[in-house]
Formats: structure tokens, sequence, C-alpha cells
């Protein structure tokens, strides 16, 4: 089959590779029919996330039709569904509590050493997420072989475009769990760093789930637009002092609760930024943390931090006095997608959730590579990127 | 060897002390929470003939009697290693000790208890295991092919315990069975 592999810093190639086929039991084999490319695989592409080997097969966000399955799954051939980022088995203890990320026997036993080290347990398996969390072929593919079958892919009724579903698969779950964990009341307003896809759908969520005001700080125009469009205030760091327009704009308050959903990859021309991204560049190893830095400080006494944003490893000058001083509470995570997918299927068939607004360009597998650099130089106007395999078998038949 | 360390001033295992564990025989152990009965899980492990299912460096173990079996082990360039493993202690549902006749390359003892977790959690399964580290050249080439650090295999080979037990198959990020038989397993 065709598979987008990853070679190396800002060099991804779409590979001829072996076909999946079934291994285990609950095992399905998923014929994929969207697939996006992800803010996260921009990390990968960076070159910021250890444990990747060339060849390895990339993409987390997919879904598609089931094509084979082993006796132990629950699907049939035919149906259409849309998988999960996290490889979750659905019988140890944290899948039990609805802890699906943090599954004790997604990840192979060999790769769980690896987080072992680093964070002292190790985390589920991802798809296409580097050797750390699995090492597993990822489904920016024809074909997908997806472990434990039976607990995480969705199947969706027909009738429902790829296109308002595909996002269930990750960023959506990303955003709603984001604004879930800011446990908000009513009257709060919800201050969001990062306008990129998950916290667009962070935006929505936070409305769905309360929020009286949500303010979300960005720099990319096209982006910001799209924000104010979900009811957000707009802050552009690049023409406003973000900590003064927040006190100005809370009257002095502070936003109750912050997201910070940007990540390691932190733009902007601050002191700690360029200290940070020097120290990146010369493997002195510290994630670039501008944005949670900003929103720690931001935020108003006993409010509430949400980190859905993707970290690797350490930061300097966390503001460690700002967050036990003030009395906040961070709460962070991996999605625990398999918890989020059904009530948020029935929010899209509702239509209380916009999905499709957000993709900008569609485009075959085989110009995945081009699909990279585009999400990766063009954040303004790729907004997300969704690669359709059967395009390419269309032009090719 | 001594299981219990009652020199101890705290409620630590022995295998976690700073100090003292550095005489002839090396111990070294592992626990794992696994959300099954004990019986369940006593069972499968009291059947050695299951274990290489789980253990990535055995070949096989052949049962020659209820306290006798013999363990053949992956060796470089595709060799194997063998030695015969006695049934020390044996409390059902509860406890399981082993330690290698006295023909081994190796000596090699262990340990592994059964005990119904806290909070409904299953299973807390413990393994402690003693060998003594070979001298000289000879003694390298058998580390070597006995796997250098058994410390490794052994937490592997936990969790592929867990990971059977718990699902009823073993995680794997091959992409078919052609991979899988590459890698050997």
């Amino acid at each position: 089959m065709r598979a987008l592999a990853w070679h190396g810093k800002h060099d991804v190639r779409v590979d001829t590779v072996d076909d999946p086929e079934i291994v285990n039991p609950r095992d399905a084999i998923i014929k994929v029919t969207s697939t996006a490319i992800c803010g996260s695989d921009l990390h990968l592409y960076d070159g910021y996330i250890p444990s990747m080997k060339a060849g390895d097969v990339l993409g987390h966000e997919f879904m598609g039709e089931v094509v084979d399955v082993g006796p132990g799954s629950n699907l049939q051939k035919g149906q259409r569904v849309v998988v999960p980022f996290t490889i979750s088995c659905g019988s140890c203890f944290h899948c039990g509590k609805k802890q699906y990320s943090a599954c004790d026997n997604g990840n192979p036993a060999d790769n769980q050493d690896i987080a072992e080290k680093a964070y002292g347990h190790p985390m589920a398996g991802l798809f296409g997420y580097s050797h750390m969390t699995g090492g597993y072929s990822g489904g920016q593919a024809e074909y997908v072989r997806v472990p434990f079958s039976d607990v995480g892919p969705l199947v969706i009724p027909d009738g429902i475009d790829d296109d308002k579903v595909l996002f269930l698969s990750d960023i959506l779950p990303t955003g709603w769990m984001a604004a879930e964990n800011c446990d908000i009341e009513p009257g709060d307003t919800v201050a969001i760093w990062g306008c990129g896809p998950v916290g667009l759908f962070a935006i929505q969520s936070a409305f769905l789930l309360g929020a009286e005001r949500v303010i979300a700080i960005d720099h990319f125009p096209k982006r910001l637009e799209l924000a104010a469009k979900f009811g957000a205030e707009i802050v552009n760091f690049e023409e406003s002092k973000t900590y003064e327009a927040l006190m100005e704009m809370t009257g002095g308050i502070g936003p109750d609760a912050v997201i910070d959903a940007v990540g390691l990859e932190a733009h902007g021309f601050f002191a700690d930024n360029v200290i940070d991204q020097i120290k990146v560049s010369t493997f002195m190893g510290t994630d670039r943390t501008h944005a949670i830095r900003q929103a720690i400080i931001a935020c108003r006494k006993g409010g509430r931090v949400s980190m859905p944003a993707v970290y690797g490893g350490f930061v300097d000058k966390f503001p460690l006095g700002a967050l036990m001083e003030k009395g906040l509470t961070l709460k962070t995570g991996q999605t625990h997608v398999q918890r989020y997918l059904k009530p948020l299927l029935a929010a899209i068939m509702e239509d209380k959730i916009d999905t499709t607004f957000l993709i900008s360009h569609r485009m075959p597998l085989e110009k995945a590579p081009e699909g990279y650099k585009m999400f990766h130089d063009e954040q303004d106007q790729a907004t997300k990127i969704v690669l359709k395999p059967e395009m390419f078998e269309a032009r090719a038949g | 060897m001594t299981w219990e360390d009652d020199v101890q001033s705290d409620d630590a295992p022995s295998t976690t002390a700073k100090h003292g564990n550095d005489g002839d025989l090396k111990r070294f152990s592992r626990a794992v929470t696994i959300n099954r009965d004990h019986g369940e899980l006593y069972r499968f492990w009291r059947d050695f003939s299951n274990l290489p299912a789980v253990m990535d460096n055995i070949i096989s173990i052949t049962v020659l009697d209820d306290n006798i079996s013999e363990w053949v082990a992956k060796g470089p360039g595709g060799s194997a290693v063998k030695w015969r493993s006695i049934v020390t202690e044996d409390i059902e549902d509860a406890l399981i000790a082993w330690r290698s006749d006295d023909d081994a390359d190796v000596f090699n003892e262990g340990r592994i208890t059964f005990v119904p977790a806290q909070g409904d959690r299953g299973t807390v399964v413990t393994v402690v295991m003693a060998y003594d580290p070979p001298a000289g050249f000879v003694g390298r080439v058998i580390a070597k092919i006995l796997q250098r650090e058994p410390e490794v295999q052994l937490r592997r080979d936990m969790r592929r315990f867990k990971q059977l037990m718990e699902t009823g198959e073993i995680a794997t990020n091959v992409r078919n069975p052609a991979q899988l038989a590459e890698e050997g397993k």
C-alpha cells in the first residue's frame, strides 16, 4: 500500500510499504477514506519528538471502512468508523476509570521502557506518533491495522459525510476535554491561547459548557476571524499586550479559566521564547513554553489552568510560584478520546458543533508531503488539511 | 537466600534497598497490578508451559513432573540454552518459588506471589529473582546468552503477562504476521 512515512526533520515521503493484516484477535483493518494532518504531526515534522525512526508511517486522525476483522472484534466488514488516536484496551484499571490515554496495555511491552524512564509510567499507545507511544503505523495510509477494535472505533451512521465526523478522532474531543478541564461555572470568562483546530473547538465547547465569555489569543488573522465567528472576543498578541488586555477586559479579575492550546512550538518574539528556541536548537532540551507561562500569570486567583497542548520534556522558568500562590488548579493530559465519542457525535448530528468550517484543503494522499509543508509554512491560510487516499485511486484508475 | 530483609528499618521491599544488594547473588524484583482474580493468575503461571507466550527469550518449557521443568532459552546465532527448574515452594493461589538445579550454568532462583489488591483492583503480582553473575570470560558469554539484563527482561515479561491476562492478547505494533515472525515472536 501507499503510506506517508517520516524520514527525518522536514522530510516526509509517500512510500510503498507492506499491507497491514490481522495479527491479534481484536484487530480490524480499516481502509482509510479521510485522514488529517494534525498540529502535533508538525512536532514530528520539526523533529521535536524523540524516538522516531525512518520509515515510520504517520497519521493519528483517520476514518474509513472496515475491510477485515479478527475473531475478537465486534466490528463488521463494510461499516464506516472513526478511529480514536489513543490505542486503549478497555479492560485495565485506567480504562475502567475512562482514563483511556493512560491505558496500561495499548503500548507494546518493549516500547513502554522509554516513557517509564522519561515520565515514571508508560502511557497508552498512539497511532503514528513515535516509538515512545508504541511505534504503531499511522493513518496517513491506504490501510491501517487497528488493535483493540472492539473498544476504540465509533461506527458512523450512513448519510453523514466524512468531513463532519473525521475530527472525532482527536481534535474535537481534545478541544472538548480542554473546556471540560476548566470546570466552567456560570458567569465565567475562559481565555484560550492558540486558535488552531483545538483552540477553535475549545471555544465552541466552552460556550456549550456554560462559559459567559471566551477570549481567544493568536496572531494569525484568519484564525482570529474564525474564533470571532464562534463568538469569542479576540486578542492579537502582535497588536496588543496580552496580559494588560486580559486584565482590562475582565475588570482586573483575570480569566476564571485559561487554556493553553499552543504547546511546545509557541510563536512570538518574547525574551523567554527566544531563549527557549536557542536551547531547543542547540539540544539543551527545553520545550518552548511562552503560552503556558503567560496563561498562568493571567489566570485569576483560585482559577483553573487547562493544558491540552502537547509537551514532551522539561521546561525552564515555569511559574510554579504563581501556580501555588494564586491557588490555581492545573489539569492536562492526552485526550481520553473514547470517553467523548458518543456525546460529541450526538452534538454534531444535532448541529450544536460545527466541524467542517475548519477544512481549508483536501488533497490526495500522494500530495501529503506538500500538505505538510503548507500546513507548516502557511498557518494562517492552511487551517486544516485532509488527505483522501481515494482521490489517488480515482486518479490512478 | 533470604527473601525478607530483617535488618531494614522501613517498610520498603528489600530489593529496593540502597545498600547490601551487592553480594554474590544479584536480586531484583518487579510488581505489577493485574485486573484479574489471583486464582486465575496463579493457575496460568503454575502451568509453566504457558509462560513462553509472555517470556520473549524463552523458546519452550517442558513440564517433566509436578515440580520439575526444562527451560530452553534463545542464545546468539540461533543457538539454545537449557536448564532444569525445580519448584521449591507452592501455595495454591498465592505463591510459587523455584530454583535451578545444580547443573545450571548460572544459578538462578525466583519467587512469584499473588496477593489480592486493595480497592477491587485485581491482584498484585510480585516476582523476586536472584542469580549468580557468572565470572570470567566463559561466564560473560553465558550471561549474554541468558540475556544481559535480566531486569529488563523481567519487566517486559511482566507487562506481557498483564496484557495477556487483561486483554486476551499481547500488544504489538507490527503491521502483519510476517513482521511478527521476523521479530521471532
